[in-house]
């Protein structure tokens, strides 16, 4: 291992306004550039354009979430694409109900794929899921609930380092397994697709694309402000100190349990919200978001963007998310070699990422205990 | 100590007083008035006996040396007084009201033992003064350190501890710039933060400079008195300018005790230790 990395502190008061004037700058152009500038303008920003970055901004939450655990309190986990995914078929199934009779088989309350099993009634787990609030809960609580209680069981038994990363990857593998059976009523392989509108809006509308992309950009910007809150809080030093030195945390009296439970639980509400955001501007929801090779990709997002710095860990799955997707239209079968080359490569000369680049600014982070 | 009663954990409520009752059925009057009572503590790790009936006794104020030669069982007591290790047999009591085998890391260092490694680790990612900042005594939870803002008490109290420990310039510096000294020194302020009763600390002179020696001696004997502590070491020179009480193992039990002169004099001692 030999000495310690030394970890960026967080994100600089000027690093956050950076990256919130970006996103706000997302937020406003791309909607007037794809709304009001004509389709034969250069500056046209078309609907898939526009789609495929709200797609970013939602990858990017995700590697927000896995940052908050694995750069600050070293938890390293391989399973966060079950929560966004958890969180993404929360919104698929109000999505579904949303449908109505206008599905192939015209059936009033049943989706299609419960007709053609020939269910005669909808499962007790999918009451409510017709109301919107009643989903929006559900997109968090879902999450939450599974990573309290993993957590709970995992934290409790002192389970760590390499041996947590496995279980949390045989936790999203499980998981996907899972929904892949029929019986388990969320569409088995095929998962949720065909949405026809949210909340009475059309979903093929570009003015619906446009108002997605917008919540994105502001579910992001919440996302980080109240990581970087949490960050910045004496909590935040206890996780870090938790992440360095976890038995000395212990002897000075914090239960290093429940710092890693709660931290774990926010982390899968984020990615969770990132996962209902994501589904509606994709448009497809199914087991394969739970695939091992999803929470991998993440955490390369996050090595990329710079490990332990909020902004660095978006703007990496974004930057990442960008690159796959010209490779794998241009050259499709040289992406996952590139994607391996692209881990190692970082991870030899670039410790801290992209944001390792930058220059480490004296006072990064606002010090509260200096602060009158 | 305003907070211990909390800190037990699991939520559920333990019964102070009768605890303390029992305690004081259990310790004999000629022991009454101790920080700390260690009694018949066995400890063994496959077949190899760290501990063998250890009992050990240290007085309210007290500055205690522990000594005795590799193996002897000297960092497995600390492992047992703070919660790291359960013994198999044996008692260990915190004053008369708190019963230490009941309690896990955490609430230990909460009712007031706070514990120096041999290895100083002290948090490399945070500034000298985070450091001192976790190591505040009062609300441990998540959430109330969520919302925790540092008051001008606390404040105060870190600006002291930083003078006390000679770090006041190196108060923004992160901890893994310091000098091994300053990360000993760091630690033992770290240790101060916490206001402990009773401080046990590891080997605190080892890889220091004769002069770093000279001032944690300094330190640690202004300390005595406040509070008690129980100070292990290798280095004999060191144990002689600080301790008046000198404890020395040998294979997981007292072999002799008293003050330094008595302890050296002593034939059983001469042959296993200072002899060689």
């Amino acid at each position: 291992m030999g000495a310690p990395l030394r970890l960026l502190p967080g994100d600089s008061r000027g690093a956050a306004a950076s990256f919130l004037g970006l996103l706000a700058i997302i937020a406003i152009t791309i909607p007037i550039l794809n709304l009001a500038v004509p389709a034969s303008s250069p500056l046209h920003v078309s609907t898939y354009a526009t789609a495929l970055i709200g797609k970013y901004l939602c990858y990017a939450m995700l590697a927000l979430a896995v940052d908050l655990v694995w750069g600050f309190c070293g938890i390293l986990s391989l399973g966060h694409a079950a929560f966004f995914a958890l969180g993404g078929y929360a919104m698929g199934m109000y999505l579904m109900r949303q449908i109505g009779p206008r599905g192939v088989y015209g059936h009033a309350v049943l989706p299609d794929f419960m007709v053609f099993l020939n269910w005669q009634e909808l499962p007790w787990f999918w009451y409510g899921f017709n109301h919107f609030p009643v989903a929006v809960v559900m997109m968090a609580l879902v999450p939450a609930l599974l990573a309290l209680v993993f957590g709970w069981l995992a934290f409790r038994s002192r389970v760590t380092g390499v041996y947590l990363s496995i279980i949390t990857q045989a936790l999203s593998y499980a998981l996907m397994l899972a929904f892949f059976r029929n019986d388990m009523g969320f569409g088995g392989n095929n998962g949720f697709t065909d949405f026809k509108d949210l909340l009475g809006y059309d979903l093929q509308r570009d003015g619906t694309r446009v108002v997605l992309l917008v919540c994105s950009a502001v579910a992001l910007g919440i996302s980080y402000l109240a990581c970087r809150a949490i960050v910045a809080s004496r909590a935040g030093r206890v996780v870090r100190a938790i992440r360095d030195a976890e038995s000395r945390t212990r002897f000075l009296g914090y239960r290093v349990e429940s710092f890693k439970l709660w931290i774990f639980v926010f982390s899968a509400v984020i990615a969770g919200v990132a996962g209902a955001l994501y589904v509606p501007q994709v448009g497809i929801i199914n087991p394969s978001e739970f695939a091992p090779i999803n929470s991998i990709e993440v955490v390369i997002w996050v090595a990329v963007g710079g490990r332990g710095t909020l902004h660095g860990a978006a703007l990496g799955a974004v930057l990442v998310n960008f690159t796959k997707t010209y490779f794998t239209g241009a050259l499709p079968e040289v992406w996952l070699y590139a994607l391996g080359t692209l881990f190692v490569l970082v991870t030899l000369f670039l410790p801290r990422g992209l944001m390792g680049i930058v220059p480490l600014r004296a006072a990064a982070l606002p010090e509260p205990v200096e602060a009158k | 100590m305003n907070t211990w009663t909390n800190a037990t954990g699991n939520g559920k409520a333990t019964d102070w007083r009768a605890l303390r009752e029992a305690a004081s059925r259990r310790a004999p009057p000629e022991l009454a008035g101790k920080i700390l009572y260690v009694e018949g503590v066995t400890v063994s790790f496959d077949g190899f006996k760290a501990l063998d009936h250890l009992s050990l006794y240290v007085d309210p104020g007290e500055l205690r040396c522990i000594i005795g030669p590799n193996g002897a069982g000297k960092t497995t007591m600390m492992d047992v007084i703070t919660g790291k290790t359960r013994p198999d047999v044996g008692s260990v009591w915190f004053g008369r009201s708190v019963d230490l085998l009941l309690l896990d890391e955490p609430a230990i260092a909460q009712v007031g033992i706070g514990r120096k490694f041999q290895k100083p680790t002290v948090f490399e990612q945070l500034t000298v003064v985070e450091n001192l900042e976790l190591s505040l005594p009062g609300a441990k939870t998540f959430w109330r350190t969520l919302l925790a803002r540092p008051t001008a008490a606390e404040r105060a109290r870190i600006d002291e501890t930083l003078e006390i420990i000679g770090l006041t310039g190196q108060r923004g510096l992160t901890g893994s710039v310091l000098s091994h000294g300053q990360k000993q020194w760091l630690e033992i302020g770290m240790l101060l933060m916490q206001g402990p009763e009773l401080l046990l600390v590891d080997e605190p002179v080892a890889g220091m400079t004769p002069q770093e020696t000279e001032r944690t001696a300094e330190l640690l004997l202004s300390l005595a008195g406040k509070h008690s502590v129980v100070v292990v070491e290798h280095d004999m020179e060191f144990v002689r300018s600080i301790a008046s009480r000198v404890t020395v193992l040998h294979e997981g039990r007292v072999l002799a005790e008293g003050d330094m002169d008595q302890v050296q004099n002593d034939p059983k001692v001469i042959e296993v230790y200072l002899g060689a």
